[in-house]
């Protein structure tokens, strides 16, 4: 049996245009790269995007907006914070941000998976879906700013609310408004005015415990913590009461 | 209605997909420096641009002139410059005035006429005028009336530059690597709506208020007959115009703090009022109920500077992105938080504001400004 030494390919990235070094990404992963470091990422978008195959990315700096945008099963590991955009309408794979992302992570996600270590910004989620197999899921160690899981029409939001203290509410208002699929489980209390009026709340039952247990524990593994411990707290299911709440707006 | 064509957009394509960008550094303890990083953090987030327009506003500009309103008057010609001089001699004392100076570049086309004039205003005013209200009434006169001239600042000891390029270019053309200020912001435009032109640039001024701004302000038309009736005319032909007359009527003339100031310009919803203890509800209510007609609606993400104080302000949904860095005395404000980190990779604090809710700051007390300015000698009238 031959054994393959495993190469890291290391590319510097400052001074270099998006463009320039998406194609330098895909050059590397046609050409069999299975791992890929970014250095000096200050700002560049798309990083990944239309990205296929098994290949790990690690990205050291400031990626630009839109990272992993369509991407289509690569990992990429952050160092860092990542801007607005993050996952954009990814379609399998991962992202794993050491840090807090901007506004709109996740947005129209089809599949796929991100985990952020920290707070995200505004609007997380929004309009993610899911088809059969592919079901996107995002979870987040801190908190949101408002509409999250706006629109949702899929996959699992999952919010930790690590940096609250005891008893604090998440601040986010418009939680889920328009919802109209997939699921949100929040630890840390939310008052019902924060939510979106098609949002229904529920204590998670069985299938809902093995869901959580599984990413939680998986986030733990990317950035440390007791998933058993974190998994004694008090969750709440947030599910869609309708899912067509808008199907007779314009109907007569 | 003044002839723009001369200064419009040579490229004519009006709409692609793209945004504003804005930038704002500040140091807190008054110490000036050179614009170099605030370029560099612009040019940075180039793409969100197209080059039709770019600008800065420095503060801490002129110290050997900080007593005087430091006049950057544009003229679409020469004509234009010599019946506005006219204009100043006859309602002010200048004290002393050239063209900016400039460098030939290959990316800025067309260049108006750029002139400063360091001027004092006349005594013997009516009482309840006073030398702020003087300055404003005249840059509206010239605004309006005298053709083909625009005034694109009029503050003391700060300054706005601004044109047709991308902010780069427009450094570079108007060599800001001379100049040092304890404040800088800048912008890259991206025009949706209306025309781009050098007065369409941003920042947007009036005495040392200035505004950049990333989006659109959908209230225009209400604001602005709002803020005619106070005498201010809107004349450069983009909604951000109004953000800077708004603040200085609300900061300046009523004598509102900035908080309160930011609670007119992004008023917190109804509901969000009835949630709030009582006497901060009717606070709320009153600002809401009086002054109804300044309330910026539609997107908004800006930067706010006067002397001594910087202000970032998203609208209460924040449908565009204000990030925060802080190291030390310095505090940024940017579109975008790889823009920071380029310029100051060891930031102690990155952070993201919420809607609606401005961040602020200010000079410690007792900072004083460093005096390595502005010293061209500027030859007297």
């Amino acid at each position: 049996m031959t054994t393959v030494k495993e190469t890291i390919i290391s590319i510097d990235a400052s001074g270099v245009h998006y463009r320039d070094l998406n194609s330098k990404l895909r050059e590397a992963v046609s050409g069999g790269a299975s791992k890929i470091e970014l250095r000096n990422v200050h700002g560049q978008r798309y990083i990944g995007t239309d990205l296929r195959g098994p290949v790990a990315i690690e990205i050291f700096g400031t990626p630009g907006n839109d990272l992993g945008a369509f991407m289509n099963g690569p990992r990429i590991t952050v160092r860092g914070n990542a801007q607005d955009g993050c996952g954009n309408t990814m379609n399998a794979g991962e992202i794993v941000v050491h840090g807090h992302a901007g506004d709109t992570a996740g947005l129209s996600a089809r599949g796929g998976r991100i985990f952020i270590r920290e707070d995200v910004g505004y609007r997380t989620g929004i309009h993610m879906k899911e088809y059969k197999e592919k079901k996107p899921v995002i979870v987040i160690g801190g908190t949101a700013q408002d509409f999250l899981g706006e629109y949702m029409a899929g996959g699992v939001l999952i919010l930790l609310g690590l940096g609250l203290t005891e008893g604090q509410n998440h601040k986010a208002k418009y939680i889920g408004t328009g919802m109209h699929g997939g699921v949100m489980y929040i630890r840390g209390n939310i008052a019902e005015y924060q939510l979106g009026k098609e949002v229904g709340i529920a204590e998670p039952e069985g299938t809902d415990r093995e869901v959580l247990r599984k990413y939680v524990t998986e986030y733990c593994g990317y950035f440390g913590g007791d998933p058993e411990k974190l998994l004694e707290h008090r969750f709440i299911k947030l599910y869609p009461r309708w899912l067509r709440p808008y199907g007779r707006l314009y109907a007569y | 209605m003044k002839n723009l064509r001369l200064t419009n957009n040579s490229f004519n394509d009006d709409k692609v997909i793209d945004a504003c960008s804005i930038f704002g550094a500040m140091d807190t303890s008054g110490r000036r420096f050179s614009g170099d990083s605030v370029v560099r953090a612009i040019a940075n987030m180039h793409d969100r641009g197209n080059g039709l327009g770019g600008g800065f506003a420095i503060y801490g500009l002129y110290p050997e002139h900080a007593h005087l309103y430091a006049l950057h008057i544009m003229c679409l010609s020469n004509d234009a410059r010599l019946e506005t001089e006219e204009f100043l001699r006859k309602y002010f004392k200048v004290h002393g005035q050239e063209e900016v100076p400039t460098r030939l570049t290959a990316a800025i086309k067309n260049p108006p006429l750029v002139w400063r004039y360091f001027v004092d205003v006349p005594g013997g005013r009516p009482e309840n005028q006073s030398a702020d209200d003087y300055i404003v009434d005249r840059v509206m006169e010239i605004n309006t009336s005298i053709n083909d001239t625009f005034v694109f600042s009029s503050g003391k000891d700060m300054a706005v530059f601004k044109g047709v390029g991308y902010p780069e270019e427009i450094a570079e053309y108007f060599r800001l690597e001379q100049y040092k200020g304890y404040l800088w912001s800048a912008h890259g435009r991206f025009p949706t709506n209306t025309v781009a032109w050098w007065g369409g640039a941003h920042p947007f001024s009036i005495l040392d208020w200035t505004v950049v701004h990333n989006g659109e302000i959908s209230s225009y038309g209400i604001n602005r007959r709002y803020l005619e009736q106070f005498g201010y005319q809107c004349t450069m032909q983009t909604d951000t115009e109004v953000i800077a007359y708004a603040i200085d009527l609300l900061m300046r003339r009523h004598n509102l703090p900035l908080e309160i100031a930011a609670r007119v310009l992004a008023a917190p919803f109804w509901e969000d009022i009835e949630r709030m203890p009582e006497g901060e509800q009717k606070l709320t209510r009153a600002l809401r109920q009086v002054y109804g007609s300044l309330l910026l609606n539609g997107p908004f993400a800006v930067i706010i500077a006067h002397s001594g104080e910087m202000i970032g302000l998203t609208d209460r949904i924040r449908l565009r992105p204000l990030t925060v860095g802080e190291k030390g005395d310095i505090l940024y404000l940017s579109s975008e938080e790889s823009a920071i980190r380029l310029v100051c990779p060891d930031l102690e604090k990155a952070w993201i504001p919420v809607g609606g809710q401005p961040v602020i700051a200010r000079l410690k007390p007792g900072a004083q400004l460093s005096p390595a300015g502005f010293r061209e000698i500027i030859t007297a009238h």
